[in-house]
C-alpha cells in the first residue's frame, strides 16, 4: 500500500467529501444528492397520483396540490435527472477519455455545491411558509402574482443552482477539448463521451437564458422591477420565451447522455461495435443544433401566428430524423450480436419502444394545429412522461447498474436488478399509457380532483396503481444498494467481461489519479482492440513519472454557502430589517472566499514516481 | 496537471521563423489598428452628419460595429491563429444562438 492510502474515520472522510476535488467522489456526491431529491421528488409523485386516485379525494388541499405538483416537476429536472445524468459524466467521461481528472477540479467541486445548496435552499420552502406554486414552468403572469415566498425560493433556488450546471458544463467541455489521451482523436472518443460534449455545449448555450430570465423574475418580484407586468409596460410573454429558449435544449441536455449510456450498453452487451458510430455523432450533434429552433413549439397556443406556429412545428418534426437514425443504429447493433440479458441491457431494449412512444406523441404534438386540441390535457403529460421517464430515467438505472461497480467496485445484485427493471416497466407503463387517453377524454393537466360520473375513475385508477409499482421498483433497488454495499464483494478491472472503452481497462474503482501512465489509444473501442488482440491492458503512452495532482480545498462550500445566505436576505428584504445586512453578509462571504482563492498559491502536489512504482497490485498497467 | 499533457507545445522552437512571423503579425495589426480608428471616425461622422436618416444611421454603424469585433478578433485576439478551431465553433454557436432569440423577440413578441 501506498503511504498515501490510509484508513479513515467518520470525520475524516466527512471533511474529504466536503474538500475533495477528485471527480470520482465529486460523482457520488452527485449520485447521492441528486438520488435523494429523486426520491423527494417521487414521493411528491406520490401524492400526485393519491390525490388523483379517487374523484373529488381532499388527501390534499388545492393550494397545496399546486405546491407538491411544481415541486415535483422542479425537483425531477434540475435537483434529481440533472445530477443524477452529472453523475455519470463525473464518474465515467474522465476515464473514457484517459484523463485523471477533469480540467478544473476546483470548479467541478463548486459546482457541485452551488447546486447543492441551490436544491437545500429550494426545498427548505416547505418548511418557511409554502413551496413555489406556479408550475415548473412558473409562467411569469401567474408567477408574478402567487403570494408569499414560494416563487422567491424557486427563482433564487435555481439561480443559485444553475450557475453550478453551468460550471460544471463548462468544465466538461474544456476537459474533453484539451485532456484526451495520446491517439484519442474526436472520432475515437465512446459515445457516452459525445453525448457529454454535445450535452455541455447545450448547457453552455441554453442555461444563460434561463439565467436570465430568472434574474428579471427576481427584480420583478423582489426588487420593484415590471418586465412582466403588462400594466407596467411590460409583457408576460417575455418569461415563456426565456424560459423555453432554455427549458427546450434542457431537455436534450438530459436524454443525450441517457442516449450516450445506452450507446455503451447496447455496444457491451451485443459483444459488437456501435453501429454506424459516425451517423451516431452526426446525429447527436445535429439533436443538439436543432434544440435550440424548436423551443416556441411550446407556444403555439399563446397567439404566435400561423407563420412562426408553421416554423417551428416543421423544425420540431426534424428532430424525428436523427433521432430515428439512433433508433436503428441501435437495432442494428443488436442485430446480429452476441447478445446477454443484464439487467443494464435489459433497461436498454425496454427503453426503445418506450422512447419511441414518447417520440411519436411528440411529433403528433408537433402539429400546431393538432396542438390545440392536446394542449394543456394529460395527453401532453402522457407525451413528456414517456420521453423522460422512458429515456432519462430508464438511463439513470441502466447506468446505475452498469457503472455502480466502476464507482464503488462491487457488483449490484443482478436478480434484484431485474425485479427492480420488471417492477418499473410495468408500473411505468401502467402510470402513463393511460394517461394519453385520459387527455383524449379531456382532463386537463395540473388539476387537483375531478368529478364523479365523467368516465374519468378507471383509468386514474390504473394510473395510481402503476405508480405503487414505480415506488415498490425503487425501494427494491434501495435494498439492493444496501445489500450489495453491506456484502462488498470486489470485483476486478472488467466485471461485465466485455467492456470496450478506457475506463474497464483501469481497476474497480480506479486508484485517485486514474492512470499511472496515460493510455496510447489506437482506435474507437480502444480496450477492447487491445482485448481482441491478446493484450492484458493498454499500452502506456509515457514513461512512469511524478503525478501532479490538485490539493483539496474548503472554498467551494464555502462560496456556496455564501450565496445561499446572501438568497435569504434578498428574499427577506422588504419585510424585516435583517434582510439588507444578511445580504451583504453572504455576498461577503462568497467575495471574501474567491479573494482567498484568487491571492493564495495553490500549486498542488506530486505523487513520487517511486510512490507509483512499489504499488503494483493497485497501480494502473495503463 | 498542465506539465502532464505529453501533447502539449514542442519545446524546440525556431526563433528565425519566429521573428519573421511576429515581424508579418505587427504589421497586420498596425494596419488593422489604423482601419479600426478610421471606422471609429466614420462612425462617429455618420451619426453626427444631419443628412442622413435614422433607418440608415443606425444599420450602417451596427455593421461597422460587426466588422470591428471580427477585426479585434481575428488580429488582436489571434483567433486567425491555428489550434482556435474550437474557441471559433463555440463562439460562432454562441452568437448563433443569441442572435436567433433576438430574431424571435423581435419578430414574435414585440410586431
Amino acid at each position: 500500500m501506498s503511504t498515501l492510502a490510509q484508513k479513515k474515520g467518520f470525520g475524516a472522510v466527512l471533511w474529504d467529501y466536503l474538500t475533495t476535488v477528485d471527480h470520482k467522489k465529486i460523482a457520488i456526491l452527485y449520485l447521492i444528492a441528486g438520488g435523494f431529491f429523486f426520491l423527494l421528488g417521487g414521493l411528491e409523485a406520490m401524492f400526485i397520483r393519491i390525490q388523483l386516485a379517487v374523484p373529488n379525494n381532499d388527501f390534499v388541499s388545492a393550494g397545496l396540490y399546486n405546491e407538491i405538483l411544481t415541486m415535483h416537476g422542479t425537483t425531477m429536472i434540475f435537483l434529481a435527472a440533472m445530477p443524477l445524468i452529472f453523475a455519470f459524466m463525473n464518474a465515467v467521461m474522465p476515464l473514457q477519455i484517459g484523463a485523471r481528472d477533469v480540467a478544473f477540479p476546483f470548479l467541478n467541486s463548486l459546482g457541485f455545491w452551488l447546486f447543492f445548496f441551490g436544491g437545500v435552499f429550494l426545498n427548505l420552502s416547505w418548511f418557511l411558509g409554502g413551496a413555489p406554486d406556479a408550475g415548473w414552468t412558473s409562467y411569469a403572469s401567474l408567477s408574478i402574482a402567487s403570494e408569499g415566498h414560494g416563487i422567491d425560493f424557486y427563482a433564487l433556488g435555481l439561480q443559485i443552482s444553475g450557475a453550478g450546471t453551468l460550471i460544471g458544463g463548462i468544465n466538461f467541455l474544456v476537459t474533453i477539448i484539451n485532456m484526451r489521451a495520446p491517439g484519442m482523436t474526436y472520432m475515437r472518443m465512446p459515445m457516452f463521451t459525445w453525448a457529454t460534449f454535445v450535452t455541455s455545449a447545450l448547457i453552455l448555450f441554453a442555461f444563460p437564458a434561463l439565467t436570465v430570465g430568472l434574474f428579471l423574475l427576481i427584480f420583478d418580484r423582489m426588487f420593484g422591477s415590471n418586465f412582466f407586468d403588462p400594466a407596467m409596460g411590460g409583457n408576460t410573454i417575455i418569461w415563456e420565451h426565456f424560459f423555453w429558449i432554455f427549458g427546450h435544449p434542457e431537455v436534450y441536455i438530459l436524454v443525450l447522455p441517457a442516449f450516450g449510456i445506452f450507446s455503451e450498453i447496447f455496444a457491451i452487451f451485443s459483444r459488437k461495435r456501435l453501429f454506424g458510430y459516425s451517423s451516431m455523432v452526426f446525429a447527436t450533434v445535429l439533436i443538439g443544433f436543432l434544440g435550440f429552433m424548436v423551443w416556441a413549439h411550446h407556444m403555439f397556443t399563446t397567439g404566435m401566428g400561423p407563420i412562426a406556429n408553421a416554423i417551428f412545428a416543421v423544425a420540431t418534426m426534424a428532430i424525428a430524423v436523427p433521432t430515428g437514425i439512433k433508433i436503428f443504429n441501435w437495432l442494428f447493433t443488436m442485430w446480429g450480436g452476441s447478445i446477454t440479458f443484464t439487467t443494464p441491457m435489459l433497461w436498454a431494449v425496454a427503453f426503445i419502444p418506450s422512447f419511441v412512444a414518447g417520440g411519436v406523441t411528440g411529433v403528433m404534438l408537433a402539429s400546431a394545429a393538432q396542438d390545440y386540441q392536446y394542449h394543456d390535457s394529460y395527453f401532453v403529460v402522457a407525451h413528456f412522461h414517456y420521453v423522460i421517464v422512458g429515456g432519462v430515467v430508464f438511463a439513470l438505472f441502466a447506468g446505475a447498474h452498469l457503472y455502480w461497480p466502476k464507482m464503488f467496485g462491487t457488483m449490484l445484485n443482478e436478480f434484484l436488478g431485474k425485479i427492480t427493471f420488471v417492477l418499473f416497466f410495468i408500473g411505468f407503463h401502467l402510470t402513463f399509457f393511460i394517461q394519453h387517453f385520459l387527455g383524449l377524454w379531456g382532463m386537463p393537466r395540473r388539476i387537483f380532483t375531478f368529478l364523479p360520473g365523467q368516465g374519468l375513475e378507471t383509468a386514474n385508477m390504473v394510473s395510481t396503481v402503476g405508480a405503487f409499482f414505480m415506488a415498490a421498483a425503487v425501494i427494491i433497488m434501495l435494498i439492493n444498494i444496501v445489500i450489495t454495499s453491506v456484502k462488498n464483494e470486489k470485483v476486478g478491472n472488467d466485471p461485465w467481461g466485455d467492456g470496450r472503452t478506457l475506463e474497464w481497462a483501469i481497476p474497480s474503482p480506479p486508484p485517485f489519479y486514474n492512470f499511472k501512465q496515460l493510455p496510447l489509444v489506437r482506435g474507437l473501442d480502444a480496450y477492447w482492440l487491445e482485448k481482441m488482440e491478446g493484450k492484458k491492458g493498454m499500452s502506456p503512452a509515457e514513461p512512469l513519472g511524478d503525478i501532479h495532482m490538485p490539493n483539496n480545498s474548503f472554498i467551494p462550500f464555502v462560496i456556496s454557502l455564501g450565496l445561499f445566505v446572501a438568497a435569504f436576505g434578498a428574499m427577506y428584504r422588504a419585510e424585516h430589517s435583517w434582510g439588507i445586512p444578511v445580504l451583504i453578509f453572504g455576498m461577503l462571504i462568497t467575495l471574501g472566499s474567491m479573494f482567498v482563492r484568487s491571492v493564495k498559491d495553490d500549486h498542488g502536489y506530486h505523487i513520487h514516481k517511486e510512490d507509483l512504482e512499489d504499488n503494483n497490485d493497485k497501480g494502473v498497467k495503463a | 496537471m498542465a506539465n502532464q499533457q505529453p501533447n502539449s507545445g514542442n519545446p524546440r522552437v525556431d526563433i528565425e521563423y519566429r521573428r519573421k512571423k511576429s515581424a508579418e503579425e505587427m504589421k497586420h495589426q498596425v494596419i488593422t489598428f489604423a482601419l479600426m480608428i478610421f471606422l471609429t471616425i466614420v462612425a462617429f461622422v455618420a451619426a453626427g452628419y444631419e443628412g442622413f436618416s435614422g433607418w440608415f444611421i443606425v444599420p450602417f454603424i451596427l455593421i461597422l460595429a460587426i466588422v470591428q469585433v471580427i477585426f479585434q478578433l481575428y488580429y488582436f485576439m489571434h483567433m486567425s491563429h491555428k489550434g482556435h478551431e474550437a474557441p471559433a465553433l463555440f463562439l460562432y454557436s454562441g452568437a448563433l444562438v443569441g442572435f436567433i432569440t433576438i430574431i424571435a423577440f423581435l419578430t414574435v413578441i414585440w410586431w
